[in-house]
């Protein structure tokens, strides 16, 4: 069977695998609709945390990133994983106590003012929008490169799909269809690892296989790829930082808190059946999410060593045009010498693979030397020595750019893996992306239907009332981020840190001390979330632009780039999160405490019993 | 067992809990994996770094047990103090 047929079948069958289970698990309650009836195992909601939270950016992206980066990608990796502690112990048992269903809800009520849950529908709509618009410009690419059609007409599709199960099926359908997704993810992402990890090292684990030694070797996968790249004038792989150590540490916090402040990953602990199980379910959602986590660092140092090995035959690891890796163990061992003329790959003998990449202007080769071979290597590098050695091996400036996302989508045709393999990691990118969209997309209809129509404007409205509204807005929400990804306002790749920035610096500190401060009141939470807001908004536009709008950026303002610091705008949420609590301390002492039953309200949420019993959540 | 109607106790008991874990996920995140991750370096995991090693694998694992260890103790904790479910 040819690849285009494979790839048809595999991800037909997993979409028709998700629809089926939309139909089975229809929600007919308004607790079915926003906690899925509050009754899902903790190991089945700790799946469908997992792909919720796992996005297309970190099945297909992060790999790549980190296979750039080096050590400094380890940022991504400990900030996206280090949030799930934070969620476990500061926020998700108590929220669970707290027993309703959004985030805003918890704010509004905790702090007695309809303004304070209108400021957190507010931050939750941006954060929410801003990382949509990502996952569905994912599913449209993710369409077009795999089954052949338009971009848009694979945002169409892509539209249809988590129509069908997250407007019939809310929360209780998302979450049951998320645990399908996440199989089909998490098998895409570490089958192909495993073959690699084989291949390169001997070992079938990839996470040990990292830390082995080349095959037929006694030579560290990690000191050969140190030495091949620092050769080749690249920073050395196992050390580099991202920016200054204070910007690695500050980038790291803001991601965790982000993390543990992202309005779709907190609700989805409102959705197990007791405290005791949100604590225990955020431990099996990080299990699951450490599956892919662990992995896509042996991802990406493999391959970049395939990567520079398939252009420069001193390497000593090499594409074999006969089938998989070829490892030379003389060459690894004897450190040989890249700048030798036969060692750069002659253009006309590239392996099927990059003719095919080359097509979606993903990679491109420019011969500047013209003499018809790939010199890949870092031109741009401070290192005088190498400087000397690119110049006297005749080498006129790098010839081969590659964008970071190949490296995950083109892993299993570089080591040459069988159709189904590639068929399985298009049907995972979707599986990605779509569960992460449906899971946003869950929180803006939540925020719109439960906080503003039910919390602010139709106080009485019946049930069936709200869940209707619920559904309506869960199709509006549709639309509008299937228009976001048709039209992607040019600031797409900026935005993450936006989102993270909001959800770190004004929902993370405002549900921490609504939960471990009795004493702040309604005047101090809603002055530190504005004040973490506008100081996170303030950085981040200097840099992009006010509202991500081309030349409106005020740079000089501010001091030039960066210029809190070295701190990057990626990495400033963390800096708002303090702002924020600082102003929420002052502004609680100068004002008067909040009132008795608030106070009660907060002892009463620390306690773990009755948690079943909560009025409006969880009724069975 | 002497159950311990006391709200103040359990609040205290599960503050000195959340503050061993964050310690513990400083360390390792923060403090070997990136303060102190130069210094690691000069130890070797197998073909791992240490330094490394804890930036891109061994904090996560670290992580999962830290959130396992936390919710068998506020079990604990949940009992002692008769505030528990079930």
């Amino acid at each position: 069977m040819d690849l285009q047929t494979t790839i048809y079948l595999v991800v037909g069958a997993s979409f028709a695998l998700y629809i089926g289970i939309a139909i089975w698990s229809r929600a007919g309650s308004t607790s079915e609709y926003y906690a899925a009836g509050g009754g899902v195992h903790p190991v089945l909601n700790g799946m469908a945390t997992a792909a919720d939270w796992m996005s297309a950016a970190s099945f297909i992206s992060m790999a790549g990133l980190i296979s750039n980066m080096g050590y400094g990608g380890g940022l991504f990796l400990m900030g996206w994983t280090g949030g799930y502690v934070l969620l476990a112990c500061l926020l998700a048992p108590y929220l669970r106590k707290f027993g309703k269903f959004t985030v805003p809800q918890f704010i509004g009520d905790r702090f007695y003012s309809k303004s304070a849950s209108t400021v957190a529908v507010l931050c939750l709509l941006v954060a929410s929008l801003t990382y949509i618009i990502g996952q569905m410009t994912g599913v449209g690419v993710a369409f077009s490169r795999f089954l052949g059609v338009s971009s848009d007409m694979g945002i169409y599709v892509g539209m249809a799909i988590v129509f069908t199960y997250a407007v019939f099926g809310g929360m209780k359908g998302i979450t049951y269809t998320q645990v399908a997704q996440y199989i089909v993810l998490i098998f895409a992402y570490v089958i192909p690892a495993i073959f690699i990890s084989i291949a390169l090292t001997g070992v079938p684990i990839p996470q040990l296989g990292l830390g082995a030694n080349i095959n037929g070797t006694d030579v560290s996968l990690l000191a050969r790829l140190d030495q091949v790249i620092t050769d080749l004038g690249f920073g050395k792989y196992t050390t580099t930082t991202a920016g200054s150590t204070l910007n690695m540490f500050v980038y790291t916090m803001s991601l965790m808190i982000g993390t543990a402040g992202l309005p779709h990953v907190i609700m989805r602990f409102f959705t197990v059946p007791n405290v005791a199980a949100a604590r225990s379910s955020a431990g099996w959602a990080l299990v699951f999410i450490a599956i892919l986590y662990t992995t896509a660092p042996a991802v990406a140092a493999m391959a970049r060593l395939n990567l520079h090995g398939t252009v420069n035959n001193a390497v000593g690891v090499q594409s074999d045009p006969a089938g998989g890796l070829k490892i030379d163990p003389a060459k690894v061992k004897a450190n040989a010498d890249p700048f030798a003329p036969e060692a750069s790959l002659k253009y006309e003998e590239r392996p099927d693979w990059m003719k095919r990449w080359e097509k979606t202007g993903l990679l491109k080769f420019e011969d500047k030397n013209g003499d018809g071979r790939i010199q890949y290597y870092n031109d741009k590098t401070k290192n005088e020595a190498a400087k000397a050695k690119f110049e006297a091996a005749g080498w006129k400036g790098n010839e081969l750019t590659v964008n970071a996302d190949i490296i995950v989508l083109a892993n299993p045709e570089i080591a040459l893996l069988p159709n189904w393999v590639i068929a399985l990691v298009a049907a995972g990118g979707l599986a990605a992306a779509l569960s992460t969209a449906a899971g946003l997309l869950m929180a803006i209809s939540a925020a719109i239907s439960h906080d503003l129509v039910k919390g602010v404007f139709a106080p009485n409205i019946s049930e069936r009332g709200e869940l209707l509204a619920g559904k309506i807005a869960m199709a509006c929400s549709i639309v509008v981020a299937g228009y976001l990804g048709l039209n992607p306002p040019g600031f797409a790749a900026g935005t993450v840190a936006l989102a993270f920035g909001i959800a770190a610096s004004s929902l993370f500190p405002a549900i921490m001390m609504g939960i471990f401060s009795k004493k702040m009141n309604k005047e101090g939470a809603m002055a530190g979330m504005l004040a973490g807001l506008f100081v996170t908004l303030f950085y981040v536009f200097a840099h992009k632009g006010i509202f991500f709008i081309k030349g409106t950026e005020y740079l000089n303002l501010i001091g030039g780039a960066n210029s809190f610091f070295g701190i990057t705008p990626e990495a400033f949420g963390a800096v708002g999160a303090v702002v924020n609590f600082i102003v929420a301390f002052v502004v609680d002492k100068m004002t008067k405490e909040p009132p008795e039953h608030i106070q009660h309200m907060v002892e009463n949420v620390r306690i773990p019993r009755g948690s079943k019993a909560v009025d409006g959540a969880h009724a069975h | 067992m002497q159950y311990k109607h006391d709200a103040q106790g359990y609040w205290k008991a599960t503050l000195g809990l959340i503050t061993k874990v964050l310690v513990i996920w400083f360390l390792v995140s923060f403090g070997a994996g990136i303060l102190f991750a130069d210094l690691l370096n000069g130890i070797h995991l197998g073909g791992y770094p240490l330094g490394f090693w804890f930036a891109h694998q061994g904090s996560i694992y670290v992580f999962i047990a830290l959130i396992f260890w936390y919710a068998k103790k506020m079990g604990d904790i949940d009992r002692e103090f008769d505030v528990h479910e079930d």
